[in-house]
């Protein structure tokens, strides 16, 4: 990471309120240039006609129960791969209950209960033969509040790696190594690995556990407000991170902060009262919304 | 009027209340010291590592009930741990919603049962039952130490399990509270990762591990101390062996048993100092777990001696 490129991160970060990215002017795609930044922007022009580039995630009127309440209300919508998809909306709108509906972290409440489906490279997550712990190494989570286990830093990160059955040293260092940098935590611990991960700043305990989710090499991330406890340092840190992840990794964040959305995501869902009321590219969410709802609500209207 | 000096009585009160259980532990060991000090000028420390016990003679070594408590008591602690580590498990981690309670409220109440009570159950149900395994140890497993001894019924391994039915209910709830207190999120992080339950479950002991151990401790504790239903069925017979079927002696209960007659004023002082190791042997059990959970939280916790670096410089 070079001191400029961070710096321009910086400054969008900390602005406050900034611009949204792709606002800013530096990187709109016109119809004229390469296919590179056509595909990636391909749904610039057209908002709502995607063709996209390739779903990862493909949901299908999905539903969600806790006992006899309903808390999401057919859901359907497609998460393309290599891309950072935000989800938006007021609390209690349902959009924590879908992320964590991806990687069935809701299987350990009781009596919560879905249906419809969710589709990861065409196999339902719900399906009989999905099995739950293959699903979870291969969908990593980070949560609001970082929680490490107390134990090393090394340790922390090995985690995964051990319980899935890795017992070889030279394997697990270079690997440790490898997710602490894509973390952007290994220069600030790699001369203390062997230290308690409890001693470690609220900023460094989250890219830790984004470490720790990375090392067992998912192909999807979820992060359900992975900055919301963080000052605003950590949190341009972690925003920098995940637009760096992106390359690798499908993200998906739930995200209370309109102005990261914005910073952050390529697409963005708009959930409302456990419905899903305007899904677009992030751009087109923010500047030229569909729905009275969408718009009220990224102008600050309610909320 | 409201002022801040009330403030000040207030800390000063209850200042005094706390003040107060000091004084009474370092009371007690004074005055123990104090009662038993014909016992301790006559004997010293061989006191501590002689085996006769004669009131007619005066001669007095309290090793063979020392041994007796120390033995039945860690013989209670390695039966009673998986058991009460299980239940607690069970309660909080894999049980129905409907029967956390009632199994939790049913292992409370085995706490609740008085000691002379279990006692009881000892000598009919429990001694007949050990009595019964004896006779049916085969000549062969006789001729090794552990199982070396008449069959009775009364004995070592009648006190060990009836102490630790005692003990289960104490380890057990402290677990199952610590287990309830280690946050979600720790098994969500654990799951996140393609954990199992049981190594989600792992996590969670894990993260308790220090107070899981004060709860064993707790129950070392009290099995230490434990007199009435242990006098009832170890069979009050002083001698250090490995037995678990040989009658054995405790501290609590020669106290028990033969302080109404001790007629003269040596072996009075002699019952006392047995009292005053007693008092000894619990507070160093629980110095030992208390510096055992605070090694353990520092190796977790604590800061560590490098500095923290300073994000912007990492990244520089």
């Amino acid at each position: 990471m070079t001191a400029s490129v961070l710096q321009s991160i910086r400054s969008t970060t900390l602005e406050s309120p900034s611009p949204p990215r792709f606002l800013a002017g530096e990187k709109v795609p016109k119809a004229d240039e390469g296919a590179e930044l056509a595909q990636d922007f391909v749904s610039a022009r057209t908002p709502n006609e995607q063709t996209m580039t390739e779903s990862k995630i493909s949901v299908r009127n999905f539903d969600f129960f806790y006992g006899a309440s309903k808390v999401l209300h057919g859901i359907s919508l497609e998460i393309p791969a290599q891309k950072v998809t935000a989800l938006i909306g007021p609390s209690g709108c349902g959009k924590s209950t879908f992320i964590r509906s991806i990687n069935r972290m809701n299987d350990i409440i009781p009596e919560a209960r879905a249906t419809g489906a969710i589709m990861i490279d065409g196999q339902d997550v719900y399906g009989g033969d999905t099995d739950v712990v293959e699903l979870r190494r291969k969908v990593g989570m980070v949560f609001q509040k970082s929680n490490p286990f107390p134990k090393s830093i090394y340790e922390n990160v090995a985690y995964g790696l051990k319980i899935g059955g890795m017992r070889n040293k030279r394997q697990l260092d270079e690997i440790i190594e490898r997710s602490l940098t894509r973390a952007a935590l290994w220069h600030e611990v790699k001369d203390r690995l062997h230290a308690s991960a409890m001693a470690l700043s609220g900023g460094q305990q989250q890219r830790l556990c984004i470490a720790r989710a990375l090392a067992v090499d998912p192909e999807i991330v979820l992060m359900d407000e992975p900055a919301s406890a963080l000052d605003p340092l950590a949190t341009s840190k972690i925003e920098e991170l995940i637009y760096e992840l992106k390359d690798n990794y499908t993200i998906v964040i739930v995200t209370h902060n309109m102005q990261q959305a914005a910073r952050v995501s390529d697409r963005t869902a708009f959930f409302m009262l456990g419905k899903l009321i305007e899904y677009a590219d992030t751009n087109a969410i923010f500047m030229n919304p569909k729905e009275k709802m969408t718009e009220d609500y990224v102008t600050g209207r309610f909320g | 009027m409201r002022r801040s000096s009330d403030d000040r009585s207030f800390r000063l009160g209850t200042g005094a209340f706390a003040a107060l259980v000091l004084l009474l532990v370092l009371g007690i060991a004074f005055e123990l010291t104090r009662q038993s000090m014909l016992s301790i000028a006559k004997f010293g420390l061989k006191f501590w590592t002689t085996s006769t016990w004669n009131p007619v003679s005066g001669d007095f070594g309290a090793l063979p009930f020392i041994w007796g408590t120390l033995y039945s008591s860690i013989l209670a602690l390695l039966i009673a741990t998986p058991i009460a580590l299980g239940i607690a498990i069970f309660i909080s981690e894999l049980s129905p919603r409907l029967l956390r309670q009632p199994l939790a409220y049913l292992t409370d109440l085995l706490a609740a049962i008085p000691s002379i009570v279990y006692g009881l159950w000892g000598v009919f149900v429990l001694v007949p039952f050990v009595r019964k395994l004896e006779v049916a140890t085969p000549d062969a497993l006789k001729k090794i130490p552990l199982f070396n001894g008449p069959p009775l019924g009364v004995g070592m391994l009648a006190a060990a399990l009836i102490l630790a039915v005692m003990v289960i209910p104490f380890t057990s709830s402290v677990a199952r509270e610590i287990l309830k207190n280690v946050p979600s999120t720790q098994r969500e992080a654990a799951y996140a990762l393609g954990a199992t339950r049981w190594e989600a479950i792992k996590v969670a002991i894990g993260f308790g591990k220090s107070g899981i151990i004060g709860a064993v401790m707790l129950g070392f504790g009290r099995a230490l101390g434990e007199t009435i239903a242990v006098t009832m069925v170890i069979g009050n017979s002083p001698q250090v062996t490995a037995s678990l079927f040989k009658p054995q002696y405790t501290m609590a209960a020669v106290i028990a048993n033969e302080f109404t007659e001790a007629a003269d004023e040596l072996y009075l002082h002699a019952l006392i100092e047995i009292g005053l190791l007693l008092f000894i042997i619990t507070v160093a059990v629980n110095i030992i777990s208390r510096l055992l959970i605070w090694s353990m939280k520092r190796r977790v916790v604590a800061p560590i001696a490098a500095p923290i670096v300073p994000a912007e410089e990492a990244l520089a």
